[in-house]
């Protein structure tokens, strides 16, 4: 995917005023739900902190919670495979698919194996992934992409779903505009696939490594039909996905419900260990995927965007997406987690635009559930873009350093002041383009408050009032 | 009580009126104003733009300009909340205007009039980052005459966000159009806030829609009698 950078994306979105109005629902639905349950939990508070303080402690101690994880689920009888980028996990996973002749895979939601391109790369190797979530298998039959990290096709609605439905696996079928039957016709679909299909592979949400047990959360029963039926199961794992002992999960499967879709308890949650004999799967891959994690590691403000559990209360309560949708963020990681993640993973020469992709108004922060400081990351990414890869005579880094330096001294602050209200000079420049576009100015006033502070008569309290 | 004002370079500029009312307030309320002449800007425009080297150096300014004062009041949220995040929070001297008149002064009823009809907008700043709560709500409720009316979704940003405003003004002016139709439905003659930055962008769009809204510096309510 060609990236144009977040303003340009984000100026196509938005003349697209059917999907905001579609985004804008959903978004606010979700919002109030979730908002509704997190009020019931009185301790949520210090959930919040003993999930924080879980994923940083994974963080710090990562190289051994993975050797960990790997001596665990080697012991259970699964293989684990180390992948260093996505066409390394790629080749891993098309590899053993071909080992065992299968032409179809079917998937679990996963976005580990969206921001690998792992669809595209086993249709080049003659295999055919069939994406059984029912938001990914409407994206997939649309040739459209995922615009939401937990709701994939939030960007869609009722009406476009069923006409789209029509066209494809319902082959003409009227399916009337009861949400059941629309949702029947995939059903029908995909049963066919769970009963027929020898391989899956899925992602994970957690993988704990005391035990090398893997999870998978989710709300349809598909991923479960997908982790239990075929003979071969194949789980793609982003390393930051490591928790380190079987306990975490108390407090991780709390707060994910509650913050991603608003429930109490998460409706089908998978857990498993390596293979049981003649139960599920007789052979399990676990796939570590590095992909630019270990990087992001380094940065010791910005590694706190792998302590993302993936919820999407962040971009459910962000003003930005909530308005632009998730497509404007050219990643499979959008809103406020992805403007702090996509440019860690892909580099900040690869995504330059979005951390300036948020008006800092905090709601993300105030949302996640392992408080991941959201503001003050996009601020140091912000500071990093700016150090390290834009020239020192751009006019933005001209302006401000005038404008700094201005501020820097009375003298030149009150000498730009007599400027500015002249309609010229370093303040009204700096502040002026894009903004009168739609906004207009205020008349610049013809005596600052330090003039006015000035002329008042000496003495205490000697003053006028708020005069015009 | 001896009260140091730290204005900003954006009131001192642009709102003069915020300042003048606030000054006003205060001496009305007892307290014996100085203003530092030396003062120019916290820095946050540098900060959140990237140009963090500059932005703290201003901060440290700004801490130089005021070590000696006994308390630092400011009526800008963003501001404060800033200083505050990047050390420059003067051991606890450097209080917002609201938090100074409940906190310090231990006063809601400020002795105001305002007979008009008003909405409070209560800026992401003031509420997610500095945390004032409820003050400035507490202190407009005691203003006589006033008709206080609710604003939908109110504590979402109006899309200002300084320099965001201007990178990504699309954006922006999706968030402020969303903003103005609940100002609307409010009914509010008078939109308020505890920081004229939100009120800049709200207000700006306002004066472009000809709209029969305007924008007021919460001081500026508190301050008329």
């Amino acid at each position: 995917m060609t990236s144009i950078g977040f303003p340009a994306a984000a100026h196509k979105a938005l003349t697209d005023t059917q999907m905001r109005r579609n985004v804008g629902n959903a978004t606010t639905t979700i919002r109030e739900r979730r908002a509704a349950r997190v009020a019931e939990v009185p301790d949520w508070e210090a959930l919040r902190d003993a999930g924080s303080g879980i994923k940083a402690r994974a963080m710090a101690t990562m190289p051994e919670q993975l050797e960990a994880l790997e001596a665990s689920v080697t012991r259970a009888g699964g293989q684990v495979h180390w992948a260093c980028d996505a066409a390394e996990c790629n080749a891993i996973v098309s590899e053993i698919v071909r080992g065992h002749g299968a032409r179809e895979v079917i998937k679990v939601k996963s976005l580990a194996t969206d921001e690998i391109g792992l669809n595209d790369a086993l249709a080049a190797d003659g295999v055919e992934a069939i994406e059984t979530d029912l938001a990914e298998l409407i994206n997939q039959l649309g040739h459209d992409t995922s615009s939401h990290i937990l709701v994939p096709a939030i960007h869609r609605n009722r009406a476009e779903i069923k006409l789209l439905f029509e066209r494809t696996i319902a082959r003409g079928e009227d399916l009337g505009w009861d949400i059941t039957a629309i949702a029947e016709a995939a059903r029908r679909h995909l049963r066919e696939k769970f009963l027929s299909v020898p391989v899956a592979i899925s992602g994970a949400n957690f993988g704990v490594a005391d035990t090398g047990t893997i999870c998978v959360v989710e709300s349809e029963g598909n991923g479960r039909m997908c982790l239990t039926l075929p003979r071969v199961l194949i789980t793609v794992m982003g390393i930051e996905k490591v928790l380190p002992e079987w306990r975490d999960l108390e407090v991780c499967l709390q707060l994910l419900p509650r913050s991603a879709t608003g429930e109490r308890m998460n409706p089908y949650t998978s857990l498993w260990t390596g293979v049981r004999a003649d139960d599920g799967p007789q052979e399990f891959h676990l796939v570590l995927l590095d992909n630019g994690r270990t990087d992001v590691l380094s940065d010791e403000v910005g590694r706190q965007a792998l302590h993302c559990i993936r919820c999407s209360a962040c971009l459910n309560s962000c003003p930005v997406y909530s308005r632009v949708g998730g497509h404007a963020y050219e990643s499979v990681y959008p809103g406020p987690i992805g403007a702090i993640l996509t440019p860690q993973l892909r580099g900040l020469e690869n995504a330059p635009t979005l951390p300036w992709a948020s008006s800092l108004c905090g709601a993300c922060y105030e949302v996640c559930p392992v408080k991941i400081d959201i503001p003050s990351v996009l601020l140091h990414l912000r500071g990093r873009v700016v150090r390290e890869y834009k020239s020192r005579r751009s006019p933005e880094a001209l302006a401000m350093e005038t404008v700094g330096r201005v501020f820097g001294s009375q003298r030149r602050y009150e000498q730009a002041q007599k400027l500015a209200r002249l309609g010229r000079g370093p303040i009204v420049t700096a502040a002026l383009p894009g903004w009168s576009a739609m906004r207009g100015l205020p008349e610049i006033p013809k005596q600052t408050f330090r003039d006015w502070w000035r002329s008042r008569p000496p003495g205490p309290a000697g003053g006028d009032g708020p005069a015009p | 009580m001896r009260v140091a004002l730290f204005i900003t370079c954006f009131n001192d500029t642009l709102f003069p009126q915020t300042g003048r009312a606030v000054v006003t307030l205060l001496e009305r309320l007892g307290c014996d104003v100085e203003f530092p002449e030396a003062q120019t800007c916290c820095g946050q425009m540098h900060v959140n733009t990237g140009f963090q080297e500059r932005g703290l150096a201003l901060a440290r300014r700004f801490e130089r300009v005021f070590a000696d004062a006994e308390v630092v009041v400011s009526p800008s949220a963003s501001c404060v909340a800033y200083l505050r995040d990047n050390g420059a929070g003067l051991d606890g001297r450097l209080l917002e205007l609201t938090e100074f008149l409940v906190d310090r002064l231990g006063v809601e009823d400020v002795g105001a009039t305002f007979p008009h009809r008003v909405t409070l907008h209560p800026t992401c700043h003031s509420v997610r980052l500095l945390g004032i709560g409820d003050r400035p709500r507490r202190l407009l409720e005691r203003v006589r005459g006033i008709d206080l009316v609710e604003l939908s979704d109110a504590a979402v940003c109006c899309g200002f966000g300084g320099t965001f405003a201007v990178k990504n003004a699309d954006v922006s002016m999706a968030m402020l159009s969303d903003k103005l139709g609940d100002l609307f439905n409010s009914g509010a003659e008078v939109c308020t806030a505890a920081d004229n930055s939100c009120l800049l962008h709200i207000g700006g769009a306002l004066r472009r829609q000809r709209a029969a809204v305007r924008v007021m510096h919460l001081a500026e309510i508190l301050a008329a009698t």
